[in-house]
């Protein structure tokens, strides 16, 4: 090539100064940290008072903690991931080793692979796919590791030690069980019920979905009419903003994502459509202030503290332990969370529970 | 080298402020859309038909009429199967809302394709354009100032980036592909980085009502996309730029040969789109009163899909505003039409794929074959 004339490369130059003194002005804006007191909402997920301590919270022998989650591009997740690292934090004797989060199954396995290598005592790991990570998680099994799987389930009973599920056909349930009680409390003749999922592939989507209609069946109701959204706040927008029209009218709407459910509020803001009772799902901070404000029926909770209780029973099996309020010596195979209902009656109570999305 | 970039002009600002005709005010009450009933919808839908086959078959957009084509065989689709809840005013304006953010993007990307060139980074800018316009600094300097701050920064991030890819792809030599596929990556990173993958409000009330809100009836997000739309027509059919654009993405050499700085002209491309990511930020902003790491998922794809259906030469050197501009919509119409049916995703995603080969088989059946 040429060399292009000098005064061209001086022009160009000075465009190019020009733009970098803006993205300087621009670069001041960075900041994400509050300049006065006002907290800027840490996704405080303390375990509510009650949980009475015993003497396995003792240090024991120490113990190295793998922990692997998908990438935390939602609350939810970021709850999910907080609130594990600050389980570990608690405990003087668990040297926790997180690994960097990802969507991507395969990379995930390699992470489980270098853990093995590395021979930790326990792994903790939410898989971004359950059929996909079985095999691998087997694997550390057999190398004599313990593997905690969290919410999304393996398909071999033999990949883990222990299962911790939140409840997502329950969630399901709960929040059409709540739906049918608002049928018959309003007294709704054939009322338009809308449903907006989150991603569809998912086997845990595809639970709550069922769940929803089984609750439904049970008073006689179905869905009308339903979309899928990926649990990011643009696809909540998109989704709801055409459900809206292709209802004129809708009774009663189940979101299954509080995440997403920012952008479906935006929609419903937008259009102006209130009428509905709004449902939400997962429980986070923005949702049980819309419950508070009236904007929001209820939201059906998912907790987001399962990696931390999956660290917790990490942390007891390696070092044999048990739960020390069951009469059982050894730490259960499976413990599935509730997911209640939180609605303007109860929203005080877990409020301390939302995570910030 | 034909730029042969044809009349088929303002048929195209028309077909995008469709409804600007005479609109009703917006019905969106709670009791539905009934009472809009029949009339408008056919006064809704026989001037978007009209527009279209008027304006494109007497001007020499034969390229584009397989695409209007499609979108007709659509809007009927949508009649037939959803009746006044697709044929009402406030269906349309929902189907062009939505399209306005991604329209404004595809129409940056027509740019840098008829350049020849490709950017994969077009949905990781917007996400650090609507991350970075809303941190707690920037939010707080637009409460103590003016939401345009809000919109400068924006725009002024989306614009850097841009240059960033510019720069690595005109004087870096590298290939666009892969200089705009590590800003993909970066970029969303970067947004991640910032906003701690957390999603962050909008609180500025002003800045929401200003994007939110309708002048005339028309939502302000649908007239940004009829704006920059005909400033892009203007400026690919009407400008030196345009011209240059063509040339250097018919033959760059022959380009260079005739005078037309190459290179600076193809940071000029990336440093548009770039803007135009930031503008469609400022949008998504508005349209989802937040900002977050996860805006613009595979807005990559669904632009170049609308461009390059719209019959923009993949290869560079030939390009149409208005074929983009019908090529959004296409997408945009086919999930309402299948929102109102009911229908799920993957259906969705399966006809998608459909359209897109169906619509480019038309042009090449329909158009009479052109030399390029």
């Amino acid at each position: 090539m040429t060399a292009a004339p000098a005064r061209t490369r001086t022009r160009t130059l000075a465009v190019a100064v020009v733009a970098l003194s803006a993205s300087l002005v621009a670069a001041g804006c960075t900041s994400n940290t509050p300049e006065a007191a006002a907290p800027a909402g840490n996704g405080s997920t303390q375990a509510p008072a009650g949980n009475a301590g015993s003497s396995n919270d003792a240090p024991g022998e120490k113990v190295t903690i793998g922990f692997s989650g998908p990438a935390a591009d939602h609350g939810w997740l970021g709850a999910i991931n907080s609130a594990a690292q600050e389980e570990a934090k608690k405990f003087s004797d668990v040297d926790l080793k997180v690994a960097e989060g990802t969507n991507d199954a395969s990379a995930q396995i390699a992470q489980i692979e270098t853990f093995i290598n590395d021979k930790v005592d326990a792994i903790v790991l939410l898989p971004t796919d359950g059929a996909a990570l079985t095999d691998v998680a087997t694997k550390a099994m057999n190398a004599g590791i313990p593997v905690i799987n969290v919410d999304r389930e393996f398909s071999s009973p033999f990949a883990a030690r222990t299962t911790i599920l939140g409840d997502n056909y329950g969630m399901g349930v709960s929040a059409g069980t709540y739906a049918c009680e608002q049928v018959k409390e309003k007294n709704l003749s054939n009322p338009v019920i809308a449903e907006i999922a989150g991603i569809d592939a998912l086997p845990l989507t595809q639970d709550r979905s069922k769940g929803f209609a089984d609750a439904l069946k049970a008073c006689g109701q179905n869905v009308d009419n339903r979309v899928a959204a990926e649990f990011t706040v643009e696809s909540g927008e998109r989704q709801a903003s055409n459900l809206i029209q292709a209802a004129p009218k809708i009774d009663i709407m189940w979101n299954h994502d509080d995440d997403q459910g920012i952008g479906v509020m935006a929609a419903l803001d937008q259009a102006n459509r209130h009428e509905m009772v709004f449902i939400g799902g997962a429980g986070s901070a923005n949702a049980m202030r819309w419950i508070q404000e009236g904007k929001m029926a209820a939201t059906v909770i998912y907790p987001p503290t399962q990696a931390a209780d999956g660290i917790n029973l990490a942390r007891l099996i390696a070092q044999n332990k048990g739960v020390s309020d069951l009469v059982q010596v050894e730490v259960p195979k499976r413990v599935v969370l509730n997911a209640p209902v939180v609605t303007k009656e109860n929203v005080e109570k877990y409020l301390p529970l939302g995570f910030e999305s | 080298m034909s730029a042969d970039v044809t009349k088929a002009d303002q048929g195209a600002a028309a077909t995008d402020a469709n409804p600007s005709a005479n609109p009703p005010n917006d019905p969106s009450g709670t009791h539905g859309l009934a009472g809009t009933g029949p009339a408008v919808a056919a006064a809704d839908a026989k001037p978007r038909e009209k527009g279209g086959i008027g304006a494109f078959l007497s001007g020499s957009a034969g390229r584009s009429t397989g695409l209007v084509i499609a979108l007709i065989v659509l809007i009927i689709v949508g009649i037939v199967t959803g009746g006044d809840r697709f044929a009402s005013t406030a269906n349309a304006l929902t189907v062009l809302r939505a399209g306005s953010v991604i329209g404004v993007v595809s129409i940056g990307m027509t740019f840098v394709i008829c350049g020849g060139g490709i950017d994969l980074s077009v949905g990781a800018i917007v996400a650090l354009s609507s991350v970075w316009a809303t941190t707690l600094a920037t939010q707080t300097l637009a409460a103590d100032t003016h939401w345009i701050v809000l919109v400068f920064v924006a725009l002024v991030v989306g614009a850097v980036c841009g240059l960033v890819n510019g720069v690595l792809i005109a004087y870096g030599k590298l290939a666009a592909f892969i200089a705009t596929l590590a800003m993909l990556a970066a970029a969303r990173g970067l947004a991640e980085l910032i906003a701690q993958r957390r999603t962050q409000i909008v609180r500025d009330r002003d800045f929401i009502n200003f994007f939110g809100g309708s002048v005339l009836g028309i939502p302000v997000l649908v007239i940004i996309f009829a704006v920059v739309a005909v400033i892009g027509w203007v400026l690919l059919n009407r400008t030196t730029f345009g011209r240059r654009t063509l040339a250097v993405g018919g033959n760059p050499e022959a380009a260079r040969l005739a005078g037309i700085r190459v290179q600076r002209h193809t940071m000029y491309l990336y440093v548009l789109l770039g803007l135009a990511c930031g503008l469609a930020a400022v949008m998504l902003m508005a349209r989802t009163n937040t900002g977050t790491s996860t805006h613009g998922t595979l807005y990559e794809l669904d632009a170049i899909a609308a461009v390059v259906i719209g019959g923009t030469l993949l290869s560079g050197g030939r390009g149409t505003i208005v074929g983009t501009v019908i090529g959004v919509l296409i997408f945009t119409t086919l999930t309402n039409v299948f929102t109102l049916n009911n229908l799920d995703t993957s259906t969705q995603a399966v006809a998608k794929g459909a359209i897109i080969v169906a619509a480019v088989l038309l042009q090449q059946r329909v158009s009479r074959p052109s030399r390029t």
